[in-house]
């Protein structure tokens, strides 16, 4: 299949090895990756701050670069939200306010092309083990838009349990908010820190040396909060673990000697 | 006995009340743990309920229906239960319920009047308003009591003294109710409020209520509730006062049959709450001989009005948003300056106070969903939050500091090439501030491994971050620079 990456503005800048392990694992199953160079934000932290107008010429942006593809595959839970629960209304609103009246009908046809990650590798293709290593202890964080506006379900722990060398343990409080939220973060940080204290005793708790998500948003912040702490506990999107082999496992460990 | 009501509009921000209230270990210790019992019920009778989605989405109808016709089912409720004996008086806002109560009770010549639990009445500071003319209030309702008497503040809507354990409970009545040697088990202390309240009921004549719902159909008004007070309320007193929002109207008998499911086994996780009791009219020889409903407004027709924020009107005041809202749990109720905290406060003060006060509450949220999971009438809370969220952006105007920042980024957003640009000068920026240390991750990317940084501290709004988090440091290389690098290889 030709899968068209959009990698986020966030995962671009900050989280590059995501979009490299997606790559990685597409090409593996023996699907073509394209990149639409144009691409930039899906506008989520615009839109959910208050700023819609803003938020607005994001959504025909993102169209034109992605209206062609024959699947669109996302390494974000919370973007793919966005998307599906905003974009519909966003392009009534653009519509209404005298913009492309085209919108919201091409928007209805590209939604059900667009996927997460894992969810295009469970769902779409009906994949659980997509030939990866990985001989560590893992938890998995359930980010709030991955498990309640995408309904990924166990489709995440279903591609982890077929990973070989993977120790799967389950956090206690797998339902609740890290306490990210974007901007909500920043704005009232004393709340989303209590937030992510109860988070991170959570993944401590399992024994854990890495804890894993569909979302790097939600892993930057409890991977602030481990690092703050010097637990020696990591984050690592879920996408990095599945694209790891036993030849990388070598290299990495060949690598660990040399430096 | 008086006591500062909670005001939206002399409230701090969130943010500030929030952080005073994190600091006070025993009240976030007491939330967690009440919140934690009412949710481990509520998940067990919703499990054993195999037509729950069919019912959330029958009530929704059935609210969104009745506020879709409001006028016609409210005009319904008055002819009916005018017809039936009962007065109707309508209040535009606060104040003129005020004085329509207040006005009611003297012209009984009464100075006092027993109340059963009603957050309408807390909405508009009915107690002051009537400890001003000289009347006293006494609360029957035992959390509602416990506040009272503690000179506190509700923090619940269901459960409004959760945020107190048997301890400071036990303290509140040894002092209030003058008995030194009350014990603590609980039926030391039920026996307190039994023995201070029934001398109550069997002397102050007048009752002012709240109502979970009016039914037009009928003219009948329908209180549900745990403990029985209640009943006593509206059983003894000759003369019976209700204060009741307007979108509290349904429209049929036979619209209870969803709504009395969903709404104990949301609220405190029973099958069917304890007490029931619906009315409509007066009945010679039996229960109050003069019955009033004041149908209050205050904000309402305004919330009515605006397409998108409509649905807040559909609550059912279950309190199950507030149980399952991991910010609300934090906190708990006061930190939202208003007797609706939690998520439904979140967005329903702000619209009664006409986006005038309380501008902090939309973004007290992470929008992480768990309010409109369990809403009973599904309403959308963290799409009603984004919704205000905006208004609060356009009252603010574009020349506040965050908007032309944001506005800034959105322009950035707008073209890859100021995007590509915007990604470097963000490394530049963030150079002096990042430590470079050794990874202590598992090496998958050798280049990052080794040039792996942290940042721990940043300046201004960004701040808020770096106080309890580390953030990592950008990476040297963007993914579409790999990606292009990679064709050309």
């Amino acid at each position: 299949m030709r899968v068209a990456l959009f990698i986020t503005c966030y995962n671009d800048t900050l989280f590059p090895s995501t979009g490299k392990a997606v790559v990685k694992v597409l090409e593996r199953l023996g699907h073509t990756v394209e990149f639409p160079a144009g691409q930039t934000c899906c506008g989520q932290m615009h839109w959910n701050t208050g700023y819609q107008v803003e938020a607005l010429p994001l959504l025909p942006r993102f169209l034109s670069q992605f209206e062609h593809a024959e699947a669109v595959v996302v390494p974000s839970s919370s973007c793919v939200a966005m998307m599906r629960e905003h974009y519909p209304l966003m392009a009534e609103r653009i519509a209404s306010e005298g913009g492309d009246a085209s919108l919201p009908h091409r928007v209805a046809e590209l939604l059900p092309r667009v996927w997460e990650f894992s969810e295009f590798l469970s769902k779409k293709l009906g994949l659980t083990d997509v030939g990866a290593y990985y001989p560590h202890r893992v938890t998995y964080h359930a980010s709030c838009h991955g498990l309640r506006s995408l309904g990924l379900g166990d489709g995440p722990t279903s591609l982890l349990k077929a990973v070989r060398g993977l120790d799967l343990v389950e956090i206690s409080n797998l339902e609740q908010c890290c306490g990210f939220g974007g901007t909500f973060a920043v704005k009232n940080a004393d709340v989303s820190s209590a937030m992510l204290a109860e988070k991170s005793r959570a993944v401590l708790n399992t024994g854990a040396e890495e804890c894993t998500a569909c979302d790097n948003s939600c892993l930057m912040h409890i991977q602030g909060a481990l690092h703050r702490q010097r637990t020696g506990v990591n984050t690592r999107h879920i996408a990095e673990i599945l694209a790891h082999t036993e030849e990388d496992e070598l290299d990495a460990v060949q690598a660990e000697v040399k430096l | 006995m008086s006591r500062v009501p909670l005001d939206p509009r002399t409230a701090p921000t969130f943010q500030q009340a929030a952080k005073t209230l994190l600091g006070d270990a025993q009240l976030r210790k007491n939330v967690r743990h009440a919140t934690d019992v009412i949710q481990a019920k509520r998940r067990k009778l919703v499990e054993e309920k195999q037509d729950w989605q069919q019912l959330r989405e029958s009530a929704r109808q059935i609210r969104a229906h009745s506020l879709q016709h409001l006028d016609v089912y409210l005009e319904e409720f008055e002819r009916n239960f005018t017809r039936a004996g009962g007065v109707v008086h309508w209040a535009r806002d606060a104040r003129e319920a005020q004085s329509i109560v207040v006005g009611l009770v003297k012209q009984l010549g009464a100075n006092e009047v027993i109340k059963i639990k009603s957050m309408t009445t807390e909405e508009i500071h009915l107690n002051n308003a009537l400890e001003e003319s000289g009347i006293r209030a006494y609360e029957t309702d035992l959390a509602e009591l416990i506040i009272q008497l503690g000179e506190d503040q509700p923090s619940h809507i269901v459960v409004p003294a959760l945020h107190k354990n048997r301890a400071q409970i036990r303290e509140i009545f040894r002092k209030a109710m003058d008995l030194p040697d009350l014990g603590d088990k609980p039926a030391d202390l039920a026996d307190a409020a039994r023995r201070f309240l029934r001398e109550k009921f069997l002397r102050v004549k007048t009752a002012v209520s709240g109502a979970n719902f009016l039914i037009a159909e009928t003219g009948g008004i329908c209180i549900v509730e745990s403990e029985g007070n209640g009943r006593m309320c509206l059983t003894l007193p000759e003369t019976l006062i209700s204060v009741v929002g307007i979108e509290k109207v349904i429209p049929r008998w036979s619209d209870l049959e969803a709504l009395v499911q969903l709404l104990p086994r949301s609220a405190t996780g029973e099958r069917m709450n304890p007490y029931s009791s619906f009315w409509s009219g007066i009945h010679p020889g039996d229960g109050p001989q003069t019955m009033h409903v004041v149908l209050l407004d205050n904000g309402r027709t305004d919330v009515l009005a605006d397409a998108e924020g409509r649905q807040t009107l559909q609550c059912i005041r279950c309190g199950a948003c507030q149980n399952a809202c991991p910010v609300y749990r934090q906190t708990g109720g006061h930190a939202y300056g208003s007797v609706y905290a939690g998520p439904i406060g979140a967005i329903l003060t702000p619209q009664l106070m006409h986006m005038d006060h309380s501008q902090t509450l939309p973004y007290a949220s992470s929008l992480c969903g768990a309010c409109y999971e369990v809403c009973p009438v599904k309403i959308n809370i963290p799409e009603v939050l984004i919704h205000l969220r905006n208004k609060v952006v356009e009252q603010n105007g574009w020349y506040a500091p965050e908007s032309l920042a944001m506005k800034a980024v959105a322009f950035v957003f707008r073209s890859e090439r100021r995007f590509r640009a915007a990604q470097r000068l963000g490394r530049i920026a963030e150079s002096p501030l990042v430590k470079r240390e050794k990874s202590t991750f598992p090496i998958l990317d050798q280049e990052e491994a080794t040039k792996s940084g942290w940042i721990g501290w940043l300046p201004g709004l960004l701040g808020g971050w770096t106080d309890t988090r580390d953030l990592q440091a950008m990476p040297k290389e963007t993914f579409r620079d790999w990606w292009e690098k990679r064709g050309k290889a």
